[in-house]
């Protein structure tokens, strides 16, 4: 089936993408990542959706694009494109409170607010870990900066004695 | 015999497009430091660090793949990305020569990165202001990156200067034959000067002072002395004209030989 483009088609293009999740956090959808930035319908060039990257170098996006185009050919829009943007950068301000209620679900602590950057010292100095998604406790610590994935950290809980990771704030 | 041709005073040859040759500079800086961060895949002193030598390293390789690719598709050749990491030659790199240095061991891949990472910063805050709106929202991304990048090698610098007699002399004498390189940084060249009046790149020589002083803060808590001797540039002027050390070319030799013996090839 090929759908015929109208007024209607960026709502049912979003739907589509809402089916879409995150290879790597499979709960939260592209578009709750804020991964989709917009979806474009042009009589000329049909359904293009920009996407923004979430970390330059995430290998997850190639894999997040192929599935965009792939759900969408099956409901009917054969020939989306998909064009990437980098500006404004991605930021983890705009994943919902919602999707971060589903992170927290799914054992990740969601990110904070994310701070002002301000001199390097400030930057240096150690932030506080986030609370433990399984008990709550705040006496948490993290282990490392680096995690799984670019957008993860690794934490531990001393309450509970579990292992977490953290959605970084960026 | 003079021909009358022979008179005629020969065109000046046509000039590198400057906004190529310094996308090639800033996209080659973090390939060949991204792919030196790689080489410590698997022989991290602590498994997390493994992982967070090979995150940065990953993020460089990311910011690495758009620069190039802009800086081809502003050559308008064809080349892509792939193009220019895989099939060029040593002295089409554009790379300075810090980055290109072998990883040593942990203190020094920490002591360079650490030098870098303050210099990518303070760089990348000003390219968020360049009149090339492409490439100032492809620093302002970076920018989030090169943040948390320097955290992590800024409290290595503490930890490991301010550590054990052993972690503070070598990452003392890391620094001592790194300072020398720093140079390179800061050096303006035609290519800068043409893009710093366009209003696209900075002017390299007005960020070393901050530079110098975000180096100086954590190497004064670090307990690390800041060395004496003032870094000079390279008689060949170094990376960035295509003259680097004899170890790019074993780099890329690593780097380039499965795209090479496979063109083409898609997996």
């Amino acid at each position: 089936m090929i759908r015929h483009l109208g007024a209607g088609t960026r709502d049912e293009v979003l739907a589509v993408l809402d089916t879409v999740m995150d290879p790597e956090v499979p709960v939260l959808s592209v578009r709750e990542l804020g991964i989709v930035r917009d979806v474009l319908v042009d009589d000329r060039d049909g359904v293009t959706v920009v996407v923004t990257p979430t970390y330059s170098g995430c290998p997850a996006i190639q894999v997040i694009e192929r599935d965009i185009l792939a759900a969408l050919a099956s409901a009917g829009f054969e020939n989306a494109k998909v064009r990437t943007t980098y500006s404004p950068a991605w930021t983890t301000d705009w994943i919902p409170e919602s999707a971060k209620a589903k992170l927290k679900a799914y054992g990740i602590a969601p990110p904070g607010a994310v701070a002002d950057a301000g001199g390097l010292v400030q930057l240096m100095r150690a932030r506080t870990a986030p609370a433990c998604p399984y008990c709550d406790s705040t006496d948490t610590e993290i282990r490392s900066e680096f995690g799984s994935t670019a957008c993860k950290s690794v934490c531990w809980c001393r309450s509970c004695r579990q292992p977490f990771e953290e959605f970084k704030a960026i | 015999m003079t021909s009358p041709a022979s008179s005629v005073v020969p065109a000046p040859a046509p000039k590198p497009n400057a906004l190529f040759e310094y996308l090639q500079r800033l996209g080659d800086d973090r390939l060949i430091l991204g792919h030196r961060l790689s080489e410590w895949c698997g022989h991290g002193p602590i498994l997390e660090e493994d992982i967070a030598l090979a995150n940065v390293a990953l993020d460089l390789l990311g910011q690495a793949s758009i620069l190039l690719r802009m800086a081809g598709e502003i050559e308008g050749q064809g080349r892509d990305e792939d193009a220019l990491a895989y099939f060029r030659e040593a002295v089409d790199f554009r790379n300075c020569q810090l980055v290109e240095l072998p990883k040593g061991d942990f203190g020094f891949t920490i002591a360079r990165q650490f030098l870098f990472d303050v210099y990518d910063v303070v760089l990348l805050e000003s390219l968020t202001k360049s009149s090339n709106a492409e490439l100032a929202a492809i620093a302002a991304k970076s920018l989030k990156e090169a943040r948390y990048h320097v955290r992590h090698s800024g409290e290595w610098m503490l930890k490991l200067g301010d550590g054990t007699d052993e972690s503070h002399r070598r990452v003392q004498s890391a620094l001592d034959y790194l300072w020398r390189f720093t140079a390179e940084l800061f050096a303006m060249d035609d290519v800068d000067a043409e893009l710093v009046q366009a209003g696209i790149a900075p002017d390299l020589a007005e960020l070393k002072p901050k530079w110098e002083s975000l180096v100086r803060e954590v190497l004064d808590r670090a307990t690390l002395t800041v060395p004496n001797d003032v870094p000079r540039l390279p008689r060949t002027r170094g990376g960035r004209t295509g003259a680097h050390t004899e170890h790019l070319g074993h780099l890329l030799a690593e780097m380039q030989i499965v795209a090479r013996s496979h063109p083409g090839a898609k997996w």
